[in-house]
C-alpha cells in the first residue's frame, strides 16, 4: 500500500548521514567550490559508512545486504544537501561498482569489485557525458567496432568526475547500434584524459574530457561480455540519482532563504513579511517536496524490480527544470547579497543548471 | 517504509472508475454544459450507490481515541481519505461539474459527518445538503461574514445573502455560517442547518459560469428566516474563542485534496487527449530522447505529464497523511496550490497545441479548459493557500504575513 512515511531504519540512515554532513561539509563547502579541493578525510569519512558498498557481497570486500533504492536516495539527498560536489565526489565508485554488480560477468565481479570495496575509498569512474550540441544519452556518439579480437572505441567525452586519478573507467558507447559500458585502464592506448575541465557549478569536483582514437580493448572488456547489459536500466537508476542530487541542491537553498528572510530587515520588518518573497519561498517549499515525491516514486519501481523508465525519464525532466527555479528564487530572495560567492546560494544556483544537464552523477 | 509504487487492486479500483466516468459522464458532458441549469436527471442513478459516503453514527469511543494503524493494517488498507482522491480524480477525468453535482455528495454533507452532533446526522443524514459561505463583501475573508443569526426563544433568525453556493437548486438544505456576535470576528461566526422551504429562505438566482456549467451555482437570501435552535451545527452550546471557526476551517484539510484531485482528473482528461492526437500523428513516445532533441508538442506533453505526476504525488500525502491521523494542514494546501494553478495552465496549453480542435467545442477540450480554472479559486484562492503554505514553513502569523 501507497506509504509516504520514512521507516525507522531509514531514519537513522538519513540522521547518521545528515550529521556526518554537518560536521564535515557545510562549513567547509564554500571553501571546496572556492580551491576546488575536496578534503580526503572527507570522502573517506562518507566512504567508511558504507554508502558505496552496502549491497554488496561480503566476497567481493562489500556490506553484503542493503543498499536499495530508496535509502540511497535518502543518503544522496543528505549528502547533496551539504554539498552536490561533495555527494558525487564520495559516491563516485557507485556509478563504476553497480553496473559491475548488476550486469558484469563473475570474472569481471571477480577482477574489480575487490579492488574498488576495500576499506579505503579508491577512485573509478563512468563516462556517458559527450561535449556536443544535442548530446543524447540514449544517442551516444561515441562508438565501439569489433577489431582484433576485442573492440577499437572512438568518440569524445566530458565531465567524467576524478578521470584523471581513476585507474580504470567505464565507457559508454554504442556497439552496432546498441549502447554498451566498456571497462577501461586508465592511460590505454588510444586514450587521452584531458586537463581537469572549468565548469559551470561544481567546481570542487575534478572532471576531465576524454579523447578516444582507435582505443583497443580486449573483448573482457565489454560489461557483460557476450551478453552486454541494459545500458537502459542504468540509465534509470543514475537518473534517479540525479534527482536525489536535486531534492539536496533544492532543499540547501530553500533551508537557506526560509532562515534568511525573517532575519533580514527592510522597510522597517523582516522581508519575509512580505508576500512576494514569501510566495516565492512557499512555492520553494512545495517543488523540493515534488521533485522529492518523483525521485521517490520512481526509486519505489526499481525497490520493486519494476521498469522505471517512464518514471525516471518524468523525474529528471522535473527536477532539471524546477531545481533551476528553485534556486533561482534562492538567490533571487538574497538581492545583492545573493550574488556574492560569500553567501551559498549562487553555488547552488551554478549547481542546479547540471540537473538537467549532466547524466551519469550518481546512481541509486 | 517509502513505497510509492499503485497496489494492483488500488488500480484496478482507479481504472473502474475510470470507465464509469467514461460510460456515465462523458456522453452527456458536452449535454449539460450546453444546456446550463438543467437537471441531469441521468445521475439519480447514483442515488444510494454504495460509492456516496453514507453517514454514519459516530462511536464516541472511536472519537475520542483514534486508533493509529499499525504496520500491516496500514499498509492491507486504502484509507477513506485516499480512497475518495482517487474517485474523485477519476470521475473528474469524466466531468468535474457533474461530480459536484452527484446527488447527496454537498459540501455541506462533508461538514455534517466532520462537526454535526448524532442527532444532526440522524436527521440531516439523508438529505442534499449544500454549503453557504461566500457573500458579496466577504470572499476570501471568511471571517468578515455579516450574515448575521441572532437567537430569540429557542429559534435562530438568519439575516444576510449568500451568494456561489453549490448546488444551490438541487439541495434539500443549506449550511450557512453566519455570526453571533460581529464584534468578535472569526470567534463569532458559527454554522447553522436551514432546510429548504423554510420562511425567509430564498434562491435567489443561478449563475451563468465561464465553467463547470453543469454544477448549479447560487445566491440565497435570508430575511428573518427562523430556525430551530438545535439547528446550530455541532454543539448548541456557543463556545468562546476561535475554535469553532477554527473546527470548520479544518474540514478544508480534508477538502483541499479534494479539489486538488478535481484539478488533477481535468488535467489528465486533457493530458489524454493530447496524447490520443500525438500518437494519432505519428509520434512514438519512448520516455528516452533528450528532451531537447524532440518536436516542440512532444516535449510539451512529456512536461504536462511531468507536472501531473507531481500535482498527484503532492495531492495523495496530503491524503495520506489525513489516514494516518498526521496533522496535514501544510501538505493539504500545498497540493491545492500546486494543482489548481498547473491544472489552469495544462489546460491551456492543450488548447493551444491543439489548435482548431482546442477551440471547436466539438470536442471537450475547451471545456476542460473552461472547468480547470474554478480549481484555483474556489475553496481557497491559490494564493491564499500560498499565504497558508508560506505561513506555515515560515512560521509567521496573520498579522506578520498579510
Amino acid at each position: 500500500m501507497l506509504d509516504f512515511s520514512i521507516s525507522k531504519e531509514q531514519k537513522m540512515i538519513k540522521s547518521e548521514i545528515a550529521k556526518l554532513v554537518k560536521n564535515l561539509v557545510v562549513d567547509n563547502a564554500h571553501e571546496m567550490d572556492e580551491t576546488g579541493e575536496i578534503q580526503a578525510e572527507t570522502i573517506q569519512a562518507i566512504w567508511e559508512m558504507g554508502v558505496s558498498t552496502a549491497g554488496v557481497p561480503e566476497e567481493f570486500g562489500g556490506m553484503g545486504p542493503g543498499g536499495s533504492p530508496l535509502d540511497t536516495a535518502l543518503i544522496l539527498e543528505e549528502l547533496a544537501c551539504g554539498d552536490m560536489a561533495v555527494a558525487v565526489a564520495a559516491t563516485l565508485p557507485s556509478l563504476f561498482i553497480q553496473p559491475l554488480l548488476q550486469f558484469g560477468t563473475p570474472e569481471q565481479q571477480n577482477k574489480y569489485l575487490p579492488m574498488y570495496c576495500g576499506e579505503k575509498y579508491k577512485p573509478c569512474t563512468l563516462a556517458v557525458n559527450e561535449p556536443h550540441f544535442r548530446f543524447d544519452a540514449v544517442d551516444l556518439k561515441t562508438t565501439a567496432t569489433p577489431a582484433n579480437g576485442g573492440y577499437a572505441l572512438n568518440g569524445e567525452k566530458c565531465f567524467v568526475p576524478l578521470a584523471r586519478r581513476a585507474e580504470h573507467i567505464m565507457v559508454a558507447a554504442s556497439l552496432e547500434g546498441k549502447n554498451q559500458l566498456f571497462i577501461l585502464e586508465s592511460g590505454a592506448p588510444g586514450m587521452r584524459i584531458g586537463e581537469r575541465e572549468k565548469n559551470l557549478g561544481l567546481y570542487g569536483l575534478q572532471t576531465s574530457e576524454i579523447e578516444l582514437t582507435d582505443c583497443q580493448v580486449e573483448a573482457d572488456a565489454l560489461l557483460g561480455a557476450a551478453k552486454g547489459c541494459d545500458y537502459d536500466r542504468i540509465l534509470q537508476r543514475t537518473r534517479i540519482g540525479l534527482c536525489a542530487l536535486a531534492t539536496g541542491v533544492c532543499r540547501a537553498s530553500f533551508e537557506f532563504v526560509r532562515k534568511y528572510a525573517k532575519e533580514r530587515v527592510q522597510f522597517g520588518e523582516p522581508i519575509a513579511h512580505r508576500q512576494s518573497v514569501a510566495f516565492m519561498i512557499a512555492e520553494m517549499a512545495y517543488e523540493v517536496d515534488a521533485i522529492r515525491l518523483l525521485t521517490w516514486k520512481a526509486a519505489s519501481r526499481l525497490a520493486a524490480g519494476l521498469d522505471a523508465g517512464r518514471e525516471s525519464y518524468l523525474a529528471k525532466l522535473y527536477a532539471g527544470e524546477k531545481a533551476m527555479k528553485i534556486c533561482d528564487y534562492g538567490v533571487q530572495v538574497l538581492g545583492g547579497h545573493g550574488y556574492v560567492r560569500d553567501y551559498p546560494v549562487e553555488r547552488y544556483y551554478r549547481n542546479s543548471r547540471g540537473i538537467s544537464i549532466l547524466e551519469a552523477m550518481a546512481i541509486v | 517504509m517509502i513505497d510509492l509504487n499503485m497496489p494492483e487492486k488500488v488500480e484496478t479500483m482507479q481504472n473502474n472508475m475510470k470507465n464509469l466516468a467514461r460510460s456515465m459522464f462523458r456522453p452527456i458532458s458536452r449535454k449539460y454544459d450546453e444546456a446550463e441549469h438543467e437537471y441531469p436527471k441521468e445521475l439519480d442513478f447514483f442515488r444510494n450507490l454504495p460509492i456516496m459516503n453514507k453517514p454514519k453514527k459516530k462511536d464516541p469511543a472511536k472519537a475520542a481515541a483514534p486508533k493509529k494503524p499499525s504496520g500491516d493494517e496500514a499498509s492491507a488498507k486504502l484509507g477513506a481519505n485516499l480512497g475518495l482522491i482517487f474517485s474523485t480524480e477519476a470521475l473528474c477525468w469524466g466531468d468535474a461539474a457533474l461530480l459536484l453535482s452527484l446527488p447527496n455528495a454537498g459540501l455541506g454533507n462533508a461538514a455534517l459527518l466532520a462537526v454535526g452532533t448524532d442527532e444532526q446526522i440522524e436527521r440531516f443524514g439523508k438529505k442534499w445538503i449544500a454549503m453557504a459561505i461566500t457573500e458579496p463583501q466577504s470572499g476570501s475573508d471568511s471571517g468578515s461574514i455579516c450574515t448575521t443569526a441572532a437567537l430569540d426563544g429557542d429559534e435562530w433568525v438568519l439575516n444576510g445573502e449568500k451568494i456561489f453556493v453549490t448546488c444551490a437548486e438541487r439541495s434539500d438544505a443549506v449550511v450557512v455560517w453566519a455570526t453571533v456576535d460581529k464584534a468578535a470576528g472569526k470567534a463569532g461566526v458559527k454554522s447553522f442547518l436551514v432546510e429548504k422551504g423554510t420562511p425567509g429562505f430564498k434562491l435567489e438566482k443561478l449563475e451563468h459560469k465561464l465553467g463547470i456549467r453543469a454544477s448549479d451555482t447560487g445566491t440565497f437570501l435570508l430575511n428573518n428566516c427562523r430556525i430551530p435552535k438545535n439547528n446550530i451545527l455541532g454543539s448548541a452550546e456557543v463556545k468562546q474563542g476561535t475554535e469553532g471557526f477554527k473546527g470548520v476551517m479544518k474540514t478544508f484539510d480534508n477538502t483541499r485534496p479534494l479539489v486538488a484531485a478535481m484539478a488533477n482528473g481535468i488535467a489528465a482528461a486533457a493530458i489524454d487527449f493530447l496524447k490520443e492526437q500525438l500518437e494519432k500523428s505519428g509520434a512514438k513516445l519512448d520516455y528516452k530522447q533528450n528532451v531537447h532533441n524532440l518536436d516542440s508538442v512532444e516535449k510539451a506533453y512529456y512536461r504536462m505529464e511531468a507536472e501531473l505526476e507531481a500535482m498527484r504525488l503532492l495531492t495523495w500525502r496530503a491524503a495520506w497523511m489525513a489516514d494516518n491521523q498526521q496533522s496535514n494542514n501544510l501538505e493539504a494546501s500545498m497540493s491545492k496550490a500546486k494543482a489548481g494553478r498547473m491544472a489552469t495552465l495544462i489546460t491551456q496549453e492543450v488548447c493551444d497545441i491543439c489548435g482548431p480542435l482546442g477551440f471547436s467545442r466539438k470536442y471537450l477540450a475547451e471545456k476542460w479548459m473552461r472547468d480547470s480554472k474554478i480549481m484555483d479559486i474556489f475553496e481557497g484562492t491559490g494564493q491564499i493557500q500560498h499565504l497558508i503554505v508560506a505561513r506555515n514553513v515560515l512560521k509567521l502569523n496573520s498579522s506578520e504575513l498579510r
